[in-house]
Formats: C-alpha cells, sequence, structure tokens
C-alpha cells in the first residue's frame, strides 16, 4: 500500500494566496474540527492532523496494474479487428460502428498509459507483477487462426464474423472486470474504480447494439 | 461526471471520425452548425496554472475563493480523484460542499467570507449532497465506501462493511456530525434527488440514481445485472425510491423501485433508447438503463429526469410511485445528464455531458449543439425542442468542458440560469426566449494545466440567497456577486436579491415568488424599455414613481391609481390599439398594489 504524503499546511497557504481575486479565511491552529462519523448510530470521533498523515485512502494494487496491463493487448487486438473493416465490410452501420470503437479504445488505452505512468507502473510489456502471469491471450480475445478467418473473409461474411467476434471480444473485458471487483483490495482506487466501472457499462451497450445489428443482417 | 480522461489523440480522432462520416453522406448528412465566437473574448489564451491561473470575468464581483482543506486533497496534483469536490447545498447560513472524500459545511454568514465550520471524512464518491433540516444526505457510489466512513477501503470482494447507497447524517450538532442511517443500493448512487409530497409531510423521500456496476447478490440480496429478457427482477432499468421518517431517520428503507423506462405497449421494462447513433452524421447516444439525475419540482407535480439515453417527465404527485408521462430524445445528445425548469414550468433545460465531464468538448472544433444544452418548452407532458445553448468562447485540448449544473437566479420577467462548464467556467445564460438564449455574465480561469488535461473546474454554481456559489472541482468554492451590465440592470439584481430561501436543494426545485417592492417594478420596467416595448412618456412617468417610492411616502391611492392606468394600458395593447408589453405592465401593477397594501 502506498502512502501519499500528507499535505503540508504551507501548501494551504499556498492556495489561499493564490487565489488572489477574492477574499480568503485565514485557518487558525484551533480552526475547525475534521469529525469521522461512524457507522449509522455509532459515535463518531475527531481526527487529529496526525491521524490524517496516514488517511489517504486506498491506493492501488498490483491486482489494478495487472488488470490495465491486460487491458492494453487487449484493446490493441479490437484496434486491429477495427482496421480489418473499410476493405471488408458491407454494411454502413459496422463500419460507423468500427470507427467509433477505434476512438473509445484508442482513448482508453491512452488512459492507461497516463495512468501507469503518473503511478511510476510499468508500461505494459515491460514488466509483470511477481506471481500474475499474462496469459497469451485476454478473455474473449481472438487467436490467431481466428484473426486469420476474420481478415479473409469478405462482405456480409465479414459482419457477421466481425460482429460475432466483437460480441465475445467485449464479453471478455466484462469478463476483467468482474474478476478484478472480485479479487480482495482491488478496483477500490477511485480511479480504477471509475475506469473499471464505464468499460462494463459502455461494452455492454456496445454489445447490445451489435446484437441488434446481427438480428438485423449487419446493416445498412 | 461520468467517463474516463478524454486525451489529446481522442480530439483529433472524433474531428477525423466526423469528416469521415461526412464525406461518406454529404448528400443526406444534415451537418451541426459550425462553432463561432468573438475572436476578443477575454477568456481566450488565459495562462494555466493550478493555484495561479489567470482568470476573466464579465458581469460579476468575484467575492471569495475558498481552498479545499486539509484531508481533501494531494498537495502533489490537482487531479486527484479520491480528493475531488462535487455538488453544493444551502440551507440558512450554511454552505454544505460534497467531496469524494466527505463533505464540508461552511457558516456563509458574511457570504464573502465563508468560514469553515467542519470536515466531515467519509470517502465514497461522488459526494453528491442534499440537506433538509438537520439531516444531510449524501451519494456514495465507489467500491471503497465503508459503512463506518473508514478510510482504507473495502479489501474483500463480498463484504458486510461495503456501503454503496446514500448516507443520512444529522448535523443537529454542527461540530459532532452523525451517521444515522446508511441505505444500500444495487448499482450505488451517483447522484440522488430529495422528493416531497405536500400530503405527506411527516415522510422525505430521496430518490436514488445508480450508475455503477451492480453488485454481487453475495454481497446484497436480489441484486442482478443481468439483461430484462433473462432476469425480469433485474437492478438495471430502475431508480430506488427511499422513504425517511422525519422523526426517525435511522428507519429510513427503499420503499419501491420503480420501472420508469418501461414501454406501456409491450410492457417491456427496457422500453426506451437502445443506445447507439441516430444515423450518419449524428451523436452517439447512451442506453436508457438509469437515471443521471432528476431534478423535482413538487409545485408543479413533475420531475425532469435526465436518464442517459433519453429526458423524461415524471408525474410525482405520488413521490413512492412516480409515472412516466413524456420522453424526448436528440441525435444531438450522448449523454442525458440534468433538467433544470425555468421557474413557470413551460420551460425544460436537459444538459448533455458529452464525453462525461472530463473530456475536452469545447474547442473549436466541436459542434455548438454537442455537449450542450437543449432547450425544451412544455406543454402538459409535450416538450418540444426549441434551442441549443452551449459556452459560447472554446477552451483548450487541456480543459475538461461540457455542459454540467446550475440553477436559476430569479430575476422577475425573465428566464436567467448560471450553469457550470467544469474548466469552461461558470456562464449566466438568458434562456427566456428559448430559440435564441444568450450569454450575459462569465467567470473563467485558464487551464489547470498546459501540458495535460487534469480534471477540474466548476461541477456546479448555483444562486442562492443573492449570490452565487461555485463548486470547484480542485481549487475549493468561489463567491460571486452579479453586477449591472447592458444585459441586466441593477434593479433586476436587486429583485433577484430580494428572493430568499430556508434551504436549497437544485434538484429539488422550488418555486419563487417575488415580494411587492420598488425593485421588482423597477426590473419589468427596466425590461420594457430595454426592448423599446414601452412608450417613452409612460416609461418615464413610472421611474419618476418609482423614484418616489424608493424614497418612502407615496400614499397607497396614488399607487393604486397608476396601477388603474397600467391596466388601462393593458386592455389597449391586448386590443391592439397600443403597442407594448402588456404581460409586463401587468405584473407592474400587480406590484404596485402590493406596494400599496
Amino acid at each position: 500500500m502506498r502512502v501519499v504524503a500528507r499535505p503540508p499546511l504551507v501548501a494551504v497557504a499556498v492556495l489561499a494566496a493564490g487565489c488572489a481575486s477574492g477574499g480568503t479565511s485565514p485557518r487558525t491552529a484551533d480552526g475547525p474540527s475534521i469529525v469521522q462519523p461512524g457507522a449509522p448510530g455509532a459515535a463518531g470521533r475527531v481526527v487529529s492532523a496526525a491521524d490524517l498523515a496516514a488517511a489517504s485512502g486506498p491506493t492501488h494494487t498490483d491486482a489494478d496494474v495487472h488488470f490495465l496491463h491486460m487491458m492494453v493487448p487487449h484493446h490493441a487486438q479490437a484496434l486491429e479487428m477495427a482496421a480489418l473493416v473499410p476493405a471488408r465490410a458491407a454494411g454502413e452501420a459496422v463500419r460507423q460502428m468500427a470507427l467509433r470503437m477505434e476512438i473509445s479504445q484508442r482513448d482508453e488505452i491512452a488512459w492507461i498509459e497516463r495512468w501507469l505512468r503518473t503511478r511510476g507502473e510499468p508500461m505494459p510489456g515491460e514488466h509483470h507483477s511477481p506471481g500474475m502471469p499474462m496469459p497469451a491471450l485476454m478473455p474473449g480475445m481472438l487467436t490467431p487462426a481466428e484473426m486469420d478467418l476474420l481478415r479473409a473473409a469478405r462482405g456480409e461474411d465479414f459482419d457477421r464474423l466481425f460482429l460475432e467476434s466483437m460480441i465475445r471480444h467485449h464479453e471478455g473485458a466484462i469478463t476483467m472486470v468482474e474478476e478484478l471487483f472480485a479479487t480482495p483490495g482491488a478496483g477500490q482506487e477511485s480511479e480504477v474504480y471509475q475506469f473499471a466501472s464505464e468499460v462494463e457499462v459502455d461494452q455492454r451497450i456496445e454489445i447490445d447494439r451489435m446484437n441488434g445489428l446481427l438480428q438485423t443482417g449487419g446493416g445498412r | 461526471m461520468r467517463l474516463r480522461a478524454g486525451t489529446l489523440t481522442t480530439a483529433l480522432l472524433l474531428t477525423a471520425a466526423a469528416n469521415a462520416v461526412a464525406q461518406a453522406d454529404t448528400a443526406t448528412t444534415p451537418q451541426p452548425p459550425r462553432f463561432s465566437w468573438d475572436p476578443n473574448d477575454p477568456r481566450v489564451g488565459l495562462t494555466a496554472g493550478w493555484v495561479d491561473a489567470a482568470s476573466a470575468v464579465r458581469g460579476l464581483e468575484h467575492v471569495a475563493s475558498i481552498p479545499r482543506p486539509d484531508g481533501f486533497f494531494n498537495p502533489a496534483t490537482p487531479d486527484d480523484r479520491r480528493f475531488f469536490n462535487s455538488d453544493l447545498a444551502f440551507r440558512g447560513t450554511r454552505l454544505y460542499q460534497g467531496n469524494y472524500q466527505g463533505f464540508q459545511v461552511f457558516d456563509i454568514s458574511n457570504p464573502s467570507a465563508p468560514d469553515l465550520l467542519v470536515s466531515v471524512l467519509c470517502p465514497g464518491g461522488q459526494g453528491d449532497v442534499s440537506v433538509w433540516g438537520d439531516l444531510v444526505v449524501v451519494s456514495a457510489q465507489e467500491t471503497r465506501g465503508r459503512l463506518d466512513c473508514g478510510l482504507d477501503g473495502v479489501a474483500d470482494s463480498i463484504s458486510a462493511e461495503r456501503l454503496q447507497g446514500i448516507r443520512i447524517f444529522d448535523l443537529s450538532n454542527v461540530q459532532r456530525p452523525r451517521q444515522v442511517a446508511a441505505v444500500q443500493a444495487c448499482r450505488g448512487s451517483h447522484t440522488h434527488t430529495l422528493v416531497t409530497d405536500p400530503d405527506d409531510p411527516a415522510n422525505l423521500y430521496v430518490y436514488i440514481q445508480g450508475t455503477s456496476g451492480v453488485r454481487p447478490p453475495e454481497e446484497m440480496p436480489g441484486c442482478s445485472g443481468a439483461d430484462p429478457g433473462d432476469d425480469p427482477n433485474t437492478s438495471r432499468f430502475r431508480i430506488e425510491v427511499v422513504r425517511v421518517p422525519l422523526d426517525a431517520p435511522e428507519r429510513a428503507e427503499v420503499v419501491s423501485m420503480p420501472r420508469i423506462f418501461s414501454d406501456p405497449t409491450t410492457g417491456s421494462i427496457a422500453g426506451l433508447w437502445g443506445g447507439g447513433d441516430h444515423g450518419p452524421g449524428t451523436q452517439r447516444t447512451s442506453a436508457t438503463s438509469a437515471c443521471h439525475d432528476i431534478t423535482a419540482f413538487p409545485d408543479i407535480g413533475l420531475a425532469g429526469g435526465a436518464c442517459s439515453g433519453n429526458g423524461i417527465l415524471l408525474d410525482i404527485s405520488d413521490p413512492v410511485n412516480p409515472v412516466r408521462v413524456g420522453e424526448v430524445m436528440d441525435p444531438n445528445f450522448a449523454y442525458w445528464h440534468s433538467a433544470t425548469f425555468n421557474n413557470d414550468g413551460t420551460k425544460v433545460i436537459f444538459t448533455d455531458e458529452w464525453g462525461g465531464g472530463t473530456a475536452p468538448r469545447c474547442r473549436a472544433s466541436d459542434p455548438p449543439t454537442w455537449g450542450a444544452n437543449a432547450i425544451f418548452t412544455r406543454t402538459g407532458s409535450d416538450l418540444q425542442l426549441a434551442g441549443y445553448y452551449k459556452l459560447p468562447v472554446p477552451q483548450t485540448e487541456t480543459e475538461n468542458c461540457v455542459a454540467h449544473n446550475g440553477s436559476l437566479i430569479p430575476v422577475p420577467g425573465r428566464d436567467i440560469m448560471v450553469q457550470a462548464w467544469y474548466q469552461g467556467g461558470l456562464s449566466v445564460m438568458d434562456f427566456t426566449d428559448p430559440a435564441n438564449p444568450f450569454e450575459i455574465a462569465f467567470f473563467d480561469r485558464g487551464a489547470l494545466s498546459q501540458e495535460m488535461l487534469f480534471t477540474g473546474g466548476f461541477w456546479s454554481t448555483y444562486w442562492y440567497n443573492g449570490r452565487i456559489y461555485g463548486a470547484e472541482i480542485s481549487r475549493g468554492v468561489d463567491v460571486f456577486r452579479l453586477t449591472p451590465s447592458q444585459h441586466l440592470s441593477e434593479a433586476e439584481i436587486a429583485a433577484a436579491e430580494l428572493v430568499r430561501f430556508e434551504q436549497f436543494n437544485a434538484q429539488l426545485q422550488p418555486r419563487f415568488t417575488w415580494p411587492a417592492a420598488a425593485p421588482v417594478a423597477r426590473a419589468y420596467l427596466d425590461q420594457m424599455v430595454r426592448s423599446g416595448r414601452i412608450v417613452t412618456a409612460r416609461a418615464n412617468e413610472l421611474d419618476a414613481l418609482l423614484d418616489r417610492v424608493e424614497r418612502g411616502g407615496v400614499p397607497g391611492a396614488e399607487l393604486r391609481q397608476a396601477a388603474s392606468r397600467i391596466d388601462a394600458d393593458v386592455a389597449a395593447i391586448r386590443a391592439g390599439t397600443l403597442g407594448g408589453d402588456a404581460d409586463r405592465l401587468e405584473r407592474m401593477a400587480e406590484v404596485l398594489r402590493g406596494i400599496a397594501r
């Protein structure tokens, strides 16, 4: 568990001074209290400045890093699949879906890399957490042979295979999120929580959309 | 706030995507209008910085700026989600500010010097906050939320110690807040809405809007994340209604889980927008499986729901069983985020949180109808789109910016809202003419950083008893006072400052009424003079009369006589024999009669 250094009081003074355009409320040594209530009905406690030093909240764990490391190759394969669409797809809806998917997956990869960088964690592929080996394929990913099949398909056959494969691929991402939240201590850090929750929601939406397209023949 | 941070590449890709779509369908696709702005706007080119960013202001005076207190920020970076500030609520001389780590209570007896009374540590995010008497309700949505307000999260993936839902605190002793109840919800509580029932004053109702992943049934029995086809009892596609007995808030509990998205014909509980785009060149809209936020307006018995894929109207005359009576969609909307009625309830503003609040969506390349407000007129349960409003000046690639939370400013005779645009600052908008909304005041700071997109800016900006309070995600709280300009007169501001509330929650919208006072009459007069819809002689006469009223001592009989003359004008205008603004004259006559009493 990493603990972020406590904000020194001088930082507060600097902040106050920085906001020169309005009045500020000076803080005094016996200033307002910080209270941590208890569970419903239970007594709370007044938190001292010393207590606050250790009160940064849950930070990320190796499982969080592992999850993000797995998500990058997973997303990279989705990009590889989407790149096949322009030359092969028959349906305009599949083309548009692939275009938007490309944007969101790239966005998420960039987010992951930024998250890792700002926390001093290795980039995917640089290093793996001990005891957490990276599988060759993440949940839902296509094998090289399956990728070849997709690459060889054309027109409506391609549309159907693309949608079926991408649905499976997306379901894999949801599995990864579920595994993250099922791992003790994981998914607690605010940003990882947010990212993982939204991956789940967004992938579900796209799965619904792709199921709809499959039913209407990949379409129009 | 919803989605993760956008990046610089997103901008380029989105533009590329829009262009690609445009090229494919040039002949048939209606293109969103281009964004244009005043190149001399002082908000362009502001220097970046966390505590020392440059700022630009118009039509406002910045009267206070208070940083986040100890324990509620990370001095190493502004961009630490554990400590983001979120929403605001008000009661008496107290301001409640939510934070992902808990909440603050400020004394605002002197709005120019908010004074921190207490900081409450109780993590869970987003910390959406409401107040009702001594009770403070706070939303918790993250898996780190603990029943006991502990800071260390919940290590076990299945745990009885976790709280995702709402917390209710008793602040009868403000120095020693106590948690009196915690109500669990399957998808946590992203936001919540207080709802009151005039026939049931013993209870307060809280609508829980949850958007988190569904919790495992092993942790919370009954939760199910299944598709509606597979499980009719799925925890998605609903809100939760909590009843809080005011004499025993510890007995707060979920009393209903209304299926407000159901299709009345097929009975499907997933009856609204299924997600996806609306054809070439349109926005991709989220599926309607949850409400992001709901604004109740008990005075008209309705609530406006911003429910990810749709805007909806709910009949809340029975708060336990809200009934959907109308819905709209918009091909420009990505994510229906919040709703605000105008004061007579004839208009509804829905906001679109395109990019989730963490992405730059106010750039010069972004369409002015995307990530904007859509203004609808309301007749009964029918909503008709009238126009859009978006922050009328571009922001940079490192500023998260999109339409966010705001509230009405009670200027009589006009519809005016102050609204937060994250790092786009705040914008005061007149939407009296819903097809032609325009800006009347603003405040904006430079980006937190010129190099990186750090999430920040105003989460919400609300009017409360004469001031505008802004919740700044990483810079604390700001307070503003309106100043006169060509768009807003001294009397209009004075009239707005006359409206006082004992408490204010933006999502429990109150109806404004104005006292019979000279500034109210003068506000109407100023509006008629500004629009040229009053004959000069009559304007001068009323101006002189109001001068005397302000000095005191105009006899009641004389005021009544003046009111009768106005009545005659109103009749003539309505008969078509005189030009002018019959509605405002009529209201002015009412005010004069009120002063006479």
